[in-house]
């Protein structure tokens, strides 16, 4: 007889992940009323086409991500790389920058008309090709690799060094122990970050539609708009969601069932940092590299076009500004709030059934922000006419589809928890709530800080979901560059993009202090 | 009327059909400190989290003076039972100061008299001026102790030690020992522990348990388990032993080393007999002649373990462990004379 999860526990993880499922259900009930005619349409070759280049540009942009990540994760977390902190912080600034800001700044530089187009080809320079493919694989790459790095990150700062220096007394080389050691280790760090990069580019819809590449989530969007029959566009997304429901279980595949929290015996000891001698040239080159295609080319655009831009009336910002701010803190606050009893149920008492539960709360983030918004618009409708059009049913929106990053990070926490620190607590005679609040907590406070601020980061730029479900009148940057963008006035664009990074540059710095103070030692 | 009782209590982890505690039944008496000795699996841990209510019984019950904390339906949770763990990892909580952790299970007192019990406690384990310590900053002994003044603050009924030195070194290991033993006499507690060192649970412990599979195999003061073991699991766990087959006959034996008096339960047919290596010595064989009814033996293998030597040898074509001083001038290859200077016990094992 193992351990039982008490029933209140039960309840609400039950309730966070029927809730996460209301969008598919809905997708299915859809799906469902379709006609034959759109089940042949489905089957087309058009589908399949739609199906291989989704899977490759997941692929491609997960492998570009994870080959970019891992040696600015090792240089700025094991090395004496001069500046580490603030290359760190650096280097996760394009998590700042949205997926359509990142298409619409290729454009705005290497596009027809774009600001780089002319002196290029003046000085008889190739002008990248950035429609399609190209343009995809490298707009979502800047925009993803950040949570690839922030996970090797975490995951290189909680190995325990003995076990390198144990490979070294073994006999292995520097380089040896690396390959052999250390990037095995960081095999759970490797799948958290594959699985969000590759769930984020299957439902990315801003930089995929900018580029024009002809992926799953702009058919279904056109799809939508077009047409008067959505079914086809509901077969559309349960074919995507299917794809999902296959990344996730590779992914748990991958993660095997080992548990991660160190034993500590006596005091833990933080690693000596590699000398990088001689490679300290080319260490640097790499950061400022990635740096200035992530920050500096995003930046530059922006100014330029912003500076064109101060020409044109653009109305005031701070509205819009504090829309976003309220909205996404909301968001953040309650999909922390119930991720916990999801990651608590799968941690502490594992079993089939609450790997299922986890799992299940996965399903909004993988279904496309555009079909999840529309889902909810029809049970706002139907179901709950109170809500529909108000504030609660975009932070609605905000926890099915950000729920999978907040459990993410607060079930890595709870791992890194030592099971037997609120066990002391229970036999010292605290009750399960005295528990939670004097031990448990204090020690998960760091690890939901940073889920919060992840939440928040990627709910400032989400904008399908936004675009739908905010009230009238309710205007956030995300929506304001949208709007602008979508009818070419690239330079009223500009001014909300770049507040949008700032602000957004500040969640970054907030979570990177957080990584710091939680790390051990 | 013993203070903590488990009576037939069994504990099957879900689907794996083998018990991990398999119809056990022990007593602890008032003031006692009883360790539980058994290799690695044999369930003793898991006894003791029976205990502390970390796991729940599958049946059977747990009895803490006259009340039932588990069994019956009855199942008192952890915070309730009265019951000091300390962790064989200390589990100090990382975020709280050495004060802060000794008084944290003291919120039944106004919080200027819980700081006082702390710092109380802390004295008694030698810890003056660390009370504003994190853990972190403190070496395996001071965490070690720590973790037994904060298990012991609130003033439970039983405390239960999980391999609580394993991690120190051996140095520091037979001193911290007697100094802990010394403390919770003196202020009387009874002590559950659990080890894998037969020579920390004769040293420390009134009462041992040896433990395997699950089952209790037999209970005893040190002294008596040592000199009686029941088995030849426990007499090889508890100092190591050579076993011998014998015809017995009342209180002797016969066996390739001559007729044997034993101990122990009347010897009667084919019986396993017990030898501990110190109730065999060896005599250096100088001048080669044979004595009569000598018994002639082979050294393989010669042990210094400072104190005595362990020597290996074969005779009448058995192997077996001698216990000696350790000037004897015997290497391996050496021939010398056995004697048995001490009595076997016989076993409850047949010999196979």
């Amino acid at each position: 007889m193992r351990r039982r999860a008490p029933v209140g526990l039960w309840v609400a993880g039950v309730a966070v992940a029927a809730l996460a499922l209301v969008p598919a259900v809905y997708l299915c009930v859809r799906a469902a009323e379709a006609d034959a005619g759109a089940w042949g349409l489905l089957l087309r070759d058009r589908t399949w086409g739609l199906l291989g280049r989704t899977l490759g540009l997941a692929a491609a942009v997960t492998a570009c991500a994870a080959v970019l990540s891992l040696p600015l994760a090792w240089l700025t977390a094991r090395t004496d790389l001069p500046g580490r902190h603030l290359w760190t912080v650096l280097l996760c600034v394009p998590l700042a920058v949205p997926t359509f800001v990142s298409g619409y700044v290729l454009l705005a530089a290497f596009g027809v008309g774009g600001a780089l187009e002319e002196p290029l080809t003046r000085w008889g320079l190739p002008v990248p090709h950035v429609y399609g493919f190209p343009g995809a694989l490298l707009a979502l790459t800047v925009s993803t690799y950040p949570y690839f790095f922030l996970a090797l990150r975490a995951g290189l700062q909680s190995q325990d060094p003995a076990w390198l220096e144990g490979a070294r007394s073994l006999g292995l080389t520097p380089v040896r122990a690396f390959f052999r050691i250390t990037v095995p280790l960081l095999r759970p760090a490797f799948a958290s970050g594959a699985l969000l990069v590759g769930l984020y580019v299957l439902s990315d819809f801003g930089a995929v539609a900018l580029v024009q590449y002809d992926a799953f989530s702009r058919a279904i969007y056109v799809q939508y708009e077009g047409a008067y029959d959505r079914s086809y566009a509901a077969l559309l997304g349960l074919a995507l969601v299917s794809v999902t429901v296959g990344v996730l279980a590779l992914e748990l595949w991958l993660r095997g069932r080992a548990g991660y929290h160190r034993s500590a015996k006596g005091a833990a000891r933080a690693s000596a940092p590699v000398r990088l001698g001689r490679w300290r040239v080319p260490a640097l080159l790499l950061c400022g590299a990635v740096v200035a295609v992530g920050v500096g080319l995003p930046v530059g655009v922006l100014v330029y076009w912003g500076v064109r831009g101060l020409e044109v009336e653009s109305g005031p910002l701070l509205g819009p500004a504090w829309s976003s701010v309220s909205a996404s803190m909301l968001g953040a606050v309650a999909a922390v709030v119930g991720a916990l009893p999801l990651a608590f149920l799968a941690v502490r008492y594992p079993s089939r059934l609450t790997v299922v539960l986890e799992r299940v709360s996965y399903a909004g983030y993988a279904l496309p922000p555009i079909v999840l918004a529309l889902s909810l618009v029809f049970l706002g409708v139907q179901a709950v006419p109170f809500l529909y059009g108000t504030l609660a049913m975009l932070v609605l929106a905000y926890v099915v589809r950000f729920l999978p990053q907040a459990v993410g990070v607060v079930r890595a926490s709870l791992l890194q928890l030592n099971p037997h620190l609120p066990e002391a607590a229970a036999s010292l005679g605290q009750p399960p709530s005295g528990v939670l609040r004097r031990v448990t907590a204090p020690l998960l406070r760091p690890g939901l800080l940073a889920g919060a601020a992840l939440v928040f980061l990627t709910a400032m730029k989400e904008l399908p979901a936004t675009l739908l479900l905010a009230p009238i009148g309710f205007e956030t940057l995300a929506t304001r560059v949208w709007a602008a963008t979508a009818e070419g006035r690239f330079a009223e664009a500009a001014a909300p993009a770049l507040v949008l990074m700032a602000v957004s540059t500040l969640g970054v710095g907030l979570l990177v202090s957080q990584e710091g103070r939680s790390s051990p030692g | 009327m013993p203070l903590l009782s488990l009576d037939d209590v069994t504990l099957r982890y879900a689907s794996s059909g083998t018990a991990a505690v398999d119809g056990l039944s022990l007593a602890v008496e008032p003031g006692e400190v009883l360790a539980l000795l058994g290799p690695s699996g044999c369930g003793k841990t898991t006894t003791l989290r029976l205990v502390a209510g970390f796991e729940r019984p599958g049946s059977g019950a747990v009895t803490l003076e006259g009340r039932a904390l588990a069994g019956s339906g009855a199942f008192v949770p952890p915070e309730q039972r009265s019951v000091g763990m300390v962790f064989q990892d200390y589990a100090l909580f990382p975020h709280l100061s050495v004060l802060e952790n000794v008084a944290f299970g003291l919120t039944a007192m106004p919080r200027q008299e819980a700081r006082a019990r702390a710092s109380q406690m802390l004295k008694l384990f030698g810890l003056e001026g660390f009370e504003s310590r994190m853990p972190h900053a403190l070496s395996g002994g001071q965490q070690q102790r720590v973790a037994l003044a904060r298990a012991l603050a609130p003033g439970p009924r039983v405390l239960l030690l999980d391999e609580p030195f394993s991690s120190l070194d051996s140095a520091l290991r037979a001193s911290t020992r007697m100094e802990v033993r010394r403390v919770l006499k003196s202020l009387g507690a009874t002590v559950m522990l659990v080890t894998h060192d037969q020579q920390e649970a004769m040293a420390f412990a009134d009462r041992l348990a040896v433990m395997r599979a699950g089952k209790v195999e037999q209970v005893g003061t040190p002294e008596a388990v040592y000199a009686m073991p029941r088995t030849a699991f426990v007499a090889y766990f508890l100092g190591g032993t050579n076993l011998l087959p014998g015809v017995g006959f009342g209180n002797g034996a016969r066996t390739v080393l001559g007729i044997l008096p034993v101990v122990g339960a009347p010897a009667r047919g084919n019986v396993l007999l017990s030898l501990r290596p110190e109730a065999l010595k060896l005599v250096p064989d100088t001048d080669g002649v044979a004595v009569g009814g000598a018994l002639r033996a082979e050294v393989l293998a010669r042990e210094f373990q400072g104190p005595s030597a362990e020597y290996t040898i074969a005779c009448n074509g058995m192997e077996l462990t001698v216990r000696g001083a350790p000037e004897l001038p015997l290497r391996a290859g050496d021939r010398a004379r056995l004697e048995v200077v001490g009595r076997a016990v016989v076993l409850e094992d047949r010999p196979d």
